[in-house]
C-alpha cells in the first residue's frame, strides 16, 4: 500500500504546494484552518483538480498533469469521511451503507451491509434515518459506508470536530481500533495537536499551503523543525535569540541568558520552550533559574496556565513573557509561596530554531 | 356553450409543465454546477421571460418560429407550420413558465450540501444515479413547487399565446383568450363564467400546493429528511 502525492494548486490567498509519500498506517495532516489540509484530501479524492503534479496510489495514476490524466472521482477507490459525515438524509442507515453496492447481487449486497453493520456495532439502527442518530453513530455509519468500496486509501477530514468533548476521547480510541484492522493508507486531517499525537504514526504540519514539517509524529513533537511547526504542535513560548557561545544564547524578548543542551548555531533566530516543560526551581538547579511574577492566571478545571513576567514585576497586567502550565495541585501549592517565584528552564527541553 | 377553451387550456398547460419540468431541471442543474464566467449572463437569459412583457416574448417566438425564422424555415421545409396551430400555444406557455421551474429548481439544488454529492462520487456511483437517488429526492419540495408555479403560469398565459397562436376557437383559443374576446364582444356572461373557472382552478392548485408543503414539512420532522 503506497500513496504518492506531489501537487500544486493556486487558491485564493495561498498556493497549495505539498509533496509526500506514505506507505502504511496513519499520516496526519496538522494545520490551522486555511492551511490547505482539506484541499489536499479533496485533490486526492478527485473532488478538486490540482493545477499541476502527480498523485499515484498503489501503481495506479490518479492524476498526472504532464500526461493529462485525471481519473474521475468514482474510479479512484478512495474512502472519504467528511467533517459533517455527509450521510444521505433521505436514506436509512442500511441504504446509506449499501449505496455504493447497487451493481452487486442482492444477496451479496445484504451480506456486505450486514458485515459492516456488525463491524461498526450499528445493530438495531438499520432502519433509522441519519437525523435520528447521535454524532458518534453518524460517524460510524459514514465510516462503514466509506469502507464498503474497499478503499485503497482512507481520507478522514476532521472526523471529531462535530462531536462533544466527552465523546471525543472514546471515539478516538474506537477509531484507532478500526484503523488498526484497515490495511490501507489513512490520511487524517486535524487542527487538534492532541488528536494528531494520539492517532497518527506520521505527521505533516501544514502552514499557508506548504509543509513545515514531515516525518515521524513523536520526532516532530520532540524536535519541531520550524517555529510554525512548534506552534502547531502546541508550543506557546518563543523569543528572538542571539548567539553568545556554543551553549549559551541571549533570549531578547525574555531579557535572559539561557544555557542550552543542544549546540547553538551562529544562525540562531528563535528559541522556544513548551509551557508544561517549565518547572519550579529546586536547590540543585544552578543554571537557567529566573525570578518571575505572575501577570495573570487562567484557571481551567484541572490545569492552570500562569502568564509570567521575568525579572521584574509588570505594572501592565496584559504583558507577559512566558506561559507556564501546571496541574491544579501544583497551583494550590505554589499560589501561597512568596514572590518572586523561581522557575527553571531545563536546557535539554529548550528548542532552537535557525534563520531560514 | 362551447367548453373547448377549458380542454385546450388544460392540455396546453399540462404539456407545457411537462416540457418545462425537464428543461428547467436540466438548466438549473447545469447552472448550479457551472463555474464559468458567463454564469450571470446565462442566468439572466433564463430568467428573462419572467420579467419581459409577454408580447415581447411572443414577438421573439414569432421571429424564431415564423415562416422565415430559423426554426420556422426548417419546419416549413418538412411541411410543418407551427404558427397559429395548437403546438404554438404550448410553445408560448412553455417559454413563459420556464423561468418558474428553472428558478425554484436552481434554488433547491443550491441548498443541497455539496459534500453529499462529493460523498456519492467517492462511492463509485454514476452521476446519473446520484442525480436520481440523491439530488432529486433532496430537491423534491423545490422541484414540486416549481412545477405547480409553472402550471399556474402556463394556464394564465395570454399575450405570447395570442401573438403566435392567435384566436382560433376549438384549436388555439385558451381560457384567457376566450375571456378577452368575450369581453370585447360584449358577451359578459360568457366572460364571467371563464373568469370564475380560471379563478377556481388556480385557487385549487395553490391550496393543494400549500397542503402538500405542510405535509412535506411534517414528514421532514418525523423522518428527518433535511
Amino acid at each position: 500500500m503506497e500513496l504518492f502525492v506531489d501537487i500544486k494548486k493556486k487558491l485564493s490567498g495561498f498556493t497549495l504546494d505539498v509533496s509526500f509519500e506514505t506507505k502504511k498506517g496513519v499520516l496526519g495532516l496538522l494545520g490551522a484552518s486555511g492551511s490547505g489540509k482539506s484541499m489536499t484530501l479533496k485533490c486526492i479524492a478527485g473532488i478538486e483538480k490540482p493545477d499541476k503534479g502527480r498523485i499515484i496510489l498503489n501503481d495506479r495514476v490518479l492524476f498526472d498533469s504532464d500526461k493529462g490524466i485525471n481519473m474521475p472521482c468514482r474510479l479512484r477507490k478512495v474512502g472519504y469521511l467528511f467533517q459533517n459525515y455527509a450521510l444521505f438524509p433521505n436514506m436509512t442507515v442500511e441504504e446509506n451503507i449499501g449505496f455504493a453496492l447497487n451493481d452487486r447481487h442482492k444477496e451479496e449486497r445484504k451480506r456486505i451491509v450486514r458485515e459492516k453493520i456488525e463491524m461498526m456495532r450499528l445493530e438495531g439502527l438499520e432502519k433509522r434515518y441519519p437525523s435520528q442518530l447521535s454524532g458518534g453513530q453518524q460517524q460510524r455509519v459514514a465510516l462503514a459506508r466509506a469502507l464498503t468500496i474497499e478503499p485503497e486509501v482512507l481520507l478522514l477530514d476532521e472526523p471529531f470536530s462535530a462531536l462533544d468533548d466527552h465523546l471525543r476521547a472514546f471515539l478516538t480510541k474506537q477509531l484507532i481500533d478500526t484503523l488498526s484492522d484497515y490495511k490501507g493508507v489513512t490520511l487524517f486531517v486535524t487542527h487538534n495537536m492532541e488528536e494528531a499525537y494520539k492517532i497518527c504514526d506520521g505527521l505533516m504540519v501544514l502552514k499557508g499551503g506548504s509543509a513545515e514539517a514531515l516525518g515521524d509524529t513523536i520526532n516532530i513533537f520532540e524536535r519541531p523543525p520550524t517555529v510554525a511547526a512548534a506552534q502547531l504542535t502546541g508550543c506557546k513560548n518563543f523569543s528572538k535569540a542571539r548567539y553568545l557561545s556554543q551553549n549559551e544564547l541571549m533570549a531578547d524578548d525574555w531579557g535572559i541568558k539561557l544555557v542550552t543542551g543542544e549546540i547553538i548555531s551562529k544562525n540562531i533566530d528563535t528559541v522556544g520552550i513548551r509551557a508544561n516543560y517549565i518547572k519550579e526551581a529546586s536547590e540543585t538547579n544552578s543554571e537557567n533559574v529566573f525570578p518571575c511574577w505572575p501577570s495573570f492566571v487562567s484557571e481551567g478545571p484541572f490545569r492552570v496556565t500562569i502568564y509570567l513576567s521575568i525579572g521584574k514585576k509588570k505594572t501592565n497586567s496584559e504583558k507577559y513573557h512566558l506561559q507556564w502550565e501546571i496541574s491544579k495541585e501544583k497551583w494550590f501549592h505554589i499560589k501561597d509561596t512568596p514572590l518572586p517565584w523561581k522557575i527553571y528552564l531545563n536546557p535539554e527541553k529548550i528548542m532552537l530554531f535557525d534563520k531560514g | 356553450m362551447d367548453y373547448s377553451p377549458l380542454w385546450i387550456s388544460i392540455n396546453t398547460s399540462l404539456c407545457a409543465t411537462l416540457i418545462t419540468f425537464f428543461l428547467g431541471i436540466a438548466a438549473a442543474w447545469f447552472l448550479a454546477w457551472y463555474r464559468g464566467r458567463l454564469k450571470g449572463v446565462i442566468d439572466s437569459i433564463f430568467t428573462l421571460p419572467m420579467v419581459l412583457p409577454p408580447t415581447v416574448v411572443g414577438f421573439m417566438l414569432l421571429v424564431i418560429f415564423g415562416r422565415y425564422g430559423p426554426v420556422g424555415k426548417i419546419l416549413n421545409y418538412v411541411g410543418i407550420q407551427i404558427i397559429f396551430s395548437w403546438p404554438a400555444t404550448v410553445i408560448a406557455a412553455t417559454a413563459v413558465a420556464f423561468p418558474m421551474m428553472y428558478k425554484t429548481a436552481k434554488g433547491a439544488f443550491e441548498q443541497i450540501d455539496r459534500n453529499l454529492i462529493y460523498a456519492a462520487r467517492t462511492l463509485g456511483v454514476s452521476e446519473w444515479r446520484i442525480f436520481w437517488k440523491v439530488t432529486v429526492p433532496l430537491a423534491w419540495p423545490g422541484i414540486a413547487a416549481g412545477s405547480v408555479l409553472s402550471f399556474a403560469r402556463a394556464l394564465g398565459e395570454f399575450g405570447a399565446t395570442l401573438m403566435i397562436a392567435g384566436n382560433i376557437p376549438g384549436k388555439t383559443q385558451t381560457i384567457p383568450i376566450a375571456i378577452f374576446f368575450s369581453a370585447q364582444g360584449g358577451e359578459m356572461d360568457k366572460a364571467i363564467l371563464w373568469v370564475v373557472l380560471i379563478f377556481v382552478i388556480s385557487l385549487i392548485v395553490m391550496i393543494l400546493m400549500n397542503h402538500w408543503n405542510e405535509y412535506q414539512r411534517k414528514k421532514i420532522m418525523s423522518t428527518g429528511r433535511q
